[in-house]
């Protein structure tokens, strides 16, 4: 097979692949119940891979170990919520501490909500990615993941209750508007990111993960480039986090606690750091095995009137961290590694087959 | 605010940075000989919590034998993470461990919260430590009045076992140079166990005596505290113990008299953005080494 043939055919059947995945969308939209589990893991599942995508072009293609995802959600969520909660639900919403006058009658479009949010998320970076960017390694990450935990304590607490509804949250945060909306946000996402990837830029970002020094003798500007990707992962992980708050409907500064974090980066560590498709994979998997494949650990089960030892509630986290803990240690490189999904594995394994039957596949 | 009132803050600000510099000096010891930031060691301070209300409350057993039983298994559980966890990973890249760090610390919240579920558990009371003293018209409880003496009781021991004991040359040396002091003759894999031992074994007095004055414990009980922890001993100087010391006192006054000025709401901010502003003007703490990077 020629390279061209092979890029062609990869081409073919990622095209297949992305029509299989909408007719997959369209049957779940169309003829599952709306309490279905998988809708629920796919719409998760989405914006879990965007937040991660986005991690991972700090963490795995700039090499810069980043702990403040969640801050940088928690931003975006709240920057959204702020302006797109419906005018006549803001008394509701507001009912204990009454509404800031500047915010009482604004209300912007959710497209431009969604912008607003990564871009209020990116401003924010900006500002902090200054100072925080000149650490190096754990100290960058203990800074970053601290700047998440002050973003939490200052959008929950008392001086800001006129804007972000301090402790007790913020709620009426519209729906999405149909079934397909946070695919098509995130799949617009993500493109931009791995064209991104696949630039010049990107190629710099690798460029100083495999070795700053060397990189800098190059002629790449560190400091220049360090901070666009800490921003544009930031503007992406505020994007993520306003579709978490559509998602949920509602949100408190405590929704954006260090465990969501933690969770995000299990993610990206499973998919492969370094691999955009291994985290839009693994974060499919993963929130499929939370929500739902593993649900039954939670339960209390009984077989033949014999209580199944170990089960109930906790128990599928326990699981769960155990996996974790088993892909950490003795498979390091996760699903993917530092590779991207194509076809041609998949190919030459089909190749082989028709091979071993007597037909050749050139 | 009165001189009395002052003089008790300053008492309850000693006392909970004491109580940080223990734990304190846990994160600052393995961070100076593995260069990982043990994530899991405030996790690890927090099921000392658990094992106290086992075997006081679930055993009824006396507060002396207890207090033996969960210092003893906070050693064990200490060893053993780092046997499972971290020790298969000593050739790996630094990121691939700080990683397993924090995948044990998730590991043992959930553990925490399958056991004992997530509802908060009150925290069993050892009679003589919760009396009432007075002293010189400041009254306050046993507790926060011998933590501090116990805390710079154990640092001196530790000051001592280090400086001038074998194992203690071993450990400076290993800190100084992982490769070299392996070629010395080293039992690299001693030294390390031997800093967690030390290291759960200061945890686990601080979790006692953090939690009597308190009410409950709950499964992430230990990550705030530990990240402030982490925080005092990088503002001393990561890798230095009187560091860690001085930057437990440090972060437990200033916290308390930010929340006696009525702001708690930012007590926890403020130590951030120590952190954060110490990092920026004096990357390596008030004692730590200058580290020079080679290429």
């Amino acid at each position: 097979m020629t390279e061209k043939k092979k890029t062609q055919l990869n081409i073919l059947f990622s095209v297949i692949a992305l029509l299989v995945c909408a007719g997959i969308l369209y049957y779940v939209n169309h003829y599952t119940k709306p309490t279905f589990m998988l809708r629920t893991v796919l719409q998760l599942g989405a914006i879990y891979a965007l937040v991660a995508v986005s991690m991972n072009l700090l963490n795995g293609f700039t090499g810069l170990f980043s702990l403040g995802q969640a801050g940088f959600m928690a931003v975006g969520a709240y920057a959204f919520a702020i302006f797109t909660i419906p005018a006549k639900s803001r008394p509701g919403v507001y009912y204990l501490y009454g509404v800031a006058d500047w915010l009482s009658n604004l209300q912007v479009p959710i497209w431009a909500g969604l912008v607003l949010a990564g871009l209020v998320a990116a401003i924010l970076a900006a500002i902090i990615g200054a100072p925080v960017l000149r650490l190096k390694s754990d100290y960058f990450a203990i800074a970053t993941l601290g700047f998440a935990e002050i973003v939490r304590i200052i959008v929950g607490s008392s001086p800001m209750n006129r804007i972000t509804n301090g402790s007790l949250g913020l709620k009426m945060i519209p729906k999405f508007p149909n079934f397909y909306f946070p695919f098509v946000v995130v799949g617009i996402c993500i493109l931009i990111i791995s064209l991104l990837i696949r630039s010049s830029y990107g190629r710099a970002f690798k460029a100083i993960r495999e070795d700053e020094i060397a990189a800098e003798a190059m002629g790449i500007n560190l400091a220049k480039h360090k901070q666009l990707s800490f921003i544009i992962s930031s503007f992406f992980a505020g994007i993520g986090g306003a579709l978490m708050g559509m998602y949920l409907g509602a949100i408190t500064s405590s929704t954006f606690n260090i465990p969501l974090t933690y969770n995000i980066l299990l993610i990206v560590v499973i998919g492969g750091m370094g691999s955009v498709t291994g985290s839009i994979l693994s974060s499919f998997l993963v929130i499929a095995a939370r929500e739902w494949w593993l649900r039954f650990l939670d339960m209390e089960t009984f077989i033949g009137g014999f209580k199944v030892p170990l089960l109930k509630s906790g128990f599928r986290m326990v699981v769960f961290s155990i996996i974790l803990m088993l892909v950490v240690l003795f498979f390091r490189r996760g699903i993917m590694g530092m590779r991207e999904f194509n076809w041609n594995f998949i190919l030459k394994r089909l190749g082989k087959k028709k091979n071993a039957g007597g037909e050749g596949c050139e | 605010m009165t001189a009395n009132a002052f003089l008790q803050y300053c008492l309850t600000g000693i006392s909970i940075g004491g109580i940080y510099a223990l734990i304190a000096i846990g994160y600052t010891m393995v961070y100076g000989i593995l260069r990982l930031i043990n994530f899991a060691h405030g996790d690890i301070f927090m099921m000392a919590a658990y094992f106290m209300i086992f075997s006081m409350v679930n055993f009824t057993l006396p507060w002396y034998v207890s207090i033996i039983i969960v210092i003893g298994a906070t050693i064990v559980l200490g060893v053993v993470i780092e046997k499972l966890a971290y020790k298969p990973l000593r050739s790996a890249p630094r990121m691939s461990i700080m990683i397993s760090a924090i995948g044990v610390s998730y590991f043992l919240q959930n553990v925490a919260t399958y056991l004992f579920s997530a509802l908060p558990k009150p925290y069993p009371t050892i009679g003589f430590l919760t009396k009432t003293i007075t002293i010189g018209g400041i009254s306050t409880s046993v507790v926060t009045f011998i933590t501090p003496i116990l805390t710079l009781g154990f640092v001196f021991i530790l000051m001592q076992l280090i400086n001038h004991t074998k194992i203690g040359m071993a450990m400076r040396a290993v800190s100084k140079d992982f490769e070299t002091s392996q070629l010395m003759g080293i039992k690299i894999n001693r030294v390390i166990s031997f800093t967690f031992v030390i290291g759960c074994f200061l945890a686990a007095i601080g979790s006692i005596l953090f939690f009597t004055p308190r009410p409950s414990v709950y499964p992430l009980a230990g990550s705030l505290p530990g990240l402030k922890c982490f925080i005092a001993a990088v503002f001393g100087g990561i890798g230095s113990i009187p560091g860690a010391v001085l930057g437990g006192f440090i972060i437990g006054l200033s916290e308390t008299f930010i929340k006696a000025a009525g702001y708690s709401e930012f007590s926890d901010v403020f130590t951030f953005i120590l952190l954060i502003v110490i990092l920026l003007i004096k990357p390596t703490g008030l004692f730590g080494e200058k580290i020079t990077e080679k290429v």
